[in-house]
């Protein structure tokens, strides 16, 4: 296999196919027959498969293709089955949780929220099934088990996003819609609703983690191509046995900031730092609503955000343009409707895209 | 204390991009070089404008100081130091010692023998920043487009430059970026979760290698693309999300100037669809 090709080296080396590491006894057997592209070994191994299909990657595959045909069906039946019609909407179409008045039913009629719930529980058996799945196949060939939990991080956000923190709220209103748009506008509702995100800290340790992740792999990916031309991107063997690739990657960032890692420990910091965006974002969004009500009056509290003048003269509507737009249909209202005490965090926010859904 | 065990065959002369011998030497673990000395004279001038900046400002509250661009009434000129002429200061020394640093990486690449993806990609980095301090204030003719520098003011400042596109995340390259950084971060966790779980197998398990590493990718997701490829693609995940950041600002007003959310309406139009 092309195992060790580097830049400097443009022939794509096609070698025999690598059957795998044996597997312990108990388990299936892989299947696939190997194939090579030559597309992916411009940039990276050629070989495809084969690969592992146990009984969790099994029933994992079985609950997501569930969970995947319960959103779209939904999705398509919410246009009334007209295919083309479906595709034009897809990004803005979703599918909602149960309305607050459900709380934590779990049977809410099928139409309100039941789908959702479905959904959402095939899909979270089909993670924590894959999670498991990544752990087995690690024992299964004798390696760490990092990866697992490093996905189990990005789990909990998925939990506390759809389940943990609606639980603690009463009610399944509280969870994300399955939406591309619907999603997006959730969270914009959200921050907005708990007096802008950027305030809460947990959410500010996730960004940093989360733009450190890219600056790290950019840090990292660089250092690991530029000394790839002395052998550097066989880091396990250069974690074992020092060569002149890591003396060199790890010189060159002590030379530039005055300290480096090694070849072992870099790689600590960035499982570190992926874990970290997840695991602070899930503490972030389950401490709203729960135990904060507005993180900017919080940031006003305790001496980090400045407190701003009372704006008198608010105009109590929206000027007639906006409310135009905020209209589906027909001219505006006389008198706006009642804001509800609490707004839901479904509400989408009004915008023209939107508006287009019911014309 | 300042030098590893293998580093001193390592510190030879050569390989400056200017000033041949006359800043060639090392400071402690530092290598200076004649970028070295800009950047430290940059870095330690912005930093000290920075602090007198404070200084003369409301709050010694961390979180709350804050270093205003001016107003926009200025236009392109010079403002004067205390209304946004220190941001303005600030501005050039923050440039002047990033591009000073990333020049000073590319001499360390050329005395080390290493290729130049370091400091390619912390050019990235620049250009986005670049791009949000002078791009596009320069497009949108006044410095008072740029951001404020401060803890919480740069955050108040995203926040509502966002809205006044009424949703951001209605913005196409905003979308390409976020979904750079969060990929970035899904392949980050997964490459240093594999090395991590190469190299500690637990007890009595001896360390793994390449193999075995390609092996459990292809088992789980049916692809390994192999020690080198994780790198390309990390290197190439993570430039994207740099570059789309900065796109998605630079078409931020002087290339659109209405909410987001209008600018799908090519998407509702299209002729296949439009009377549906």
């Amino acid at each position: 296999m092309a195992q060790f090709h580097t830049l400097y080296n443009a022939v794509i080396v096609r070698g025999p196919d690598e059957a795998g590491i044996e597997l312990p006894p108990g388990d299936f057997a892989r299947v696939g027959t190997p194939l090579q592209v030559k597309l992916l070994g411009l940039i990276g191994e050629l070989q495809v498969l084969p690969t592992y299909l146990g009984a969790t990657g099994i029933m994992s595959l079985i609950c997501g293709f569930i969970a995947f045909e319960i959103i779209g069906l939904n999705m398509w039946a919410s246009e009334d089955w007209n295919f083309l019609r479906f595709i034009k909407m897809l990004p803005f179409l979703s599918l909602e949780p149960p309305p607050a008045k459900y709380g934590l039913d779990i049977f809410p009629p099928l139409q309100e929220g039941g789908w959702w719930l479905m959904a959402g529980f095939f899909l979270t058996v089909s993670l924590i099934l894959w999670c498991v799945r990544m752990y087995r196949r690690a024992k299964a060939i004798g390696m760490g088990t990092h990866i697992a939990w490093c996905f189990a991080s990005a789990i909990w956000l998925y939990l506390v996003l759809g389940f943990i923190r609606p639980l603690l709220m009463g009610c399944w209103c509280e969870a994300v819609p399955f939406g591309v748009i619907s999603h997006l506008n959730w969270t914009a509702t959200f921050s907005v609703r708990y007096g802008n995100l950027f305030y809460d800290p947990f959410h500010m340790l996730s960004i940093v983690f989360l733009y450190g992740s890219t600056m790290l792999f950019c840090m990292h990916a660089g250092t690991i191509l530029a000394v790839a031309r002395f052998g550097g991107e066989r880091e396990t063997h250069e974690i074992v046995d020092r060569g002149t690739s890591t003396e060199r990657g790890a010189l060159f960032w002590r030379w530039t900031m005055g300290f480096n890692a090694t070849f072992e420990s870099i790689h600590r910091w960035i499982f570190w730092f992926a874990t970290l965006t997840t695991l602070c974002g899930g503490i972030g969004i389950l401490l709203s609503g729960t135990v904060v009500d507005n993180w900017y009056l919080w940031g006003v509290k305790h001496g980090i955000a400045p407190e701003y003048p009372q704006v008198h003269q608010i105009p109590n509507a929206p000027p007639p343009e906006v409310v135009r737009n905020m209209q589906l249909k027909g001219p505006p209202p006389a008198r706006l409707p009642e804001v509800p005490a609490t707004l839901t965090p479904n509400a989408p926010a009004p915008g023209p895209a939107m508006s287009g859904i019911n014309q | 204390m300042a030098k590893l065990s293998y580093e001193s065959k390592y510190r030879v002369r050569g390989g400056t991009l200017i000033g041949g011998d006359l800043f060639d030497f090392w400071v402690g673990p530092f290598y200076v070089g004649f970028f070295g000395v800009t950047s430290l004279i940059f870095s330690v001038l912005g930093t000290a404008l920075i602090i007198y900046g404070a200084a003369i400002g409301p709050t010694w509250a961390l979180f709350r100081i804050s270093i205003d661009p001016p107003p926009i009434s200025y236009g392109l000129a010079f403002a004067p130091l205390k209304e946004g002429g220190l941001w303005q200061l600030i501005t050039i020394c923050a440039l002047g010692a990033f591009v000073s640093w990333a020049l000073r990486q590319v001499e360390i690449c050329r005395k080390l023998g290493m290729g130049l993806h370091v400091p390619f990609g912390f050019s990235a980095a620049i250009f986005a920043y670049f791009s949000l301090v002078v791009i596009r204030p320069v497009l949108m003719g006044a410095w008072g487009y740029g951001f404020p520098y401060g803890i919480m003011s740069h955050l108040d400042w995203v926040s509502n430059v966002g809205y006044q596109y009424l949703h951001f995340h209605y913005n196409p390259a905003h979308m390409l970026a976020v979904s750079f950084f969060f990929t970035t971060t899904f392949a980050l966790g997964l490459h240093g979760g594999e090395i991590l779980a190469a190299a500690n197998p637990g007890k009595g398990e001896p360390v793994k290698y390449g193999e075995h590493e390609s092996v459990y990718f292809r088992d789980t997701i049916a692809y390994s693309i192999g020690e080198l490829g994780i790198h390309r693609l990390g290197y190439f995940l993570a430039l994207n999300a740099g570059i789309w950041s900065a796109i998605c600002m630079i078409i931020s007003g002087p290339f659109w100037t209405r909410g987001w959310p209008y600018w799908w309406s090519w998407y509702l139009n299209i002729p296949v669809w439009s009377h549906l």
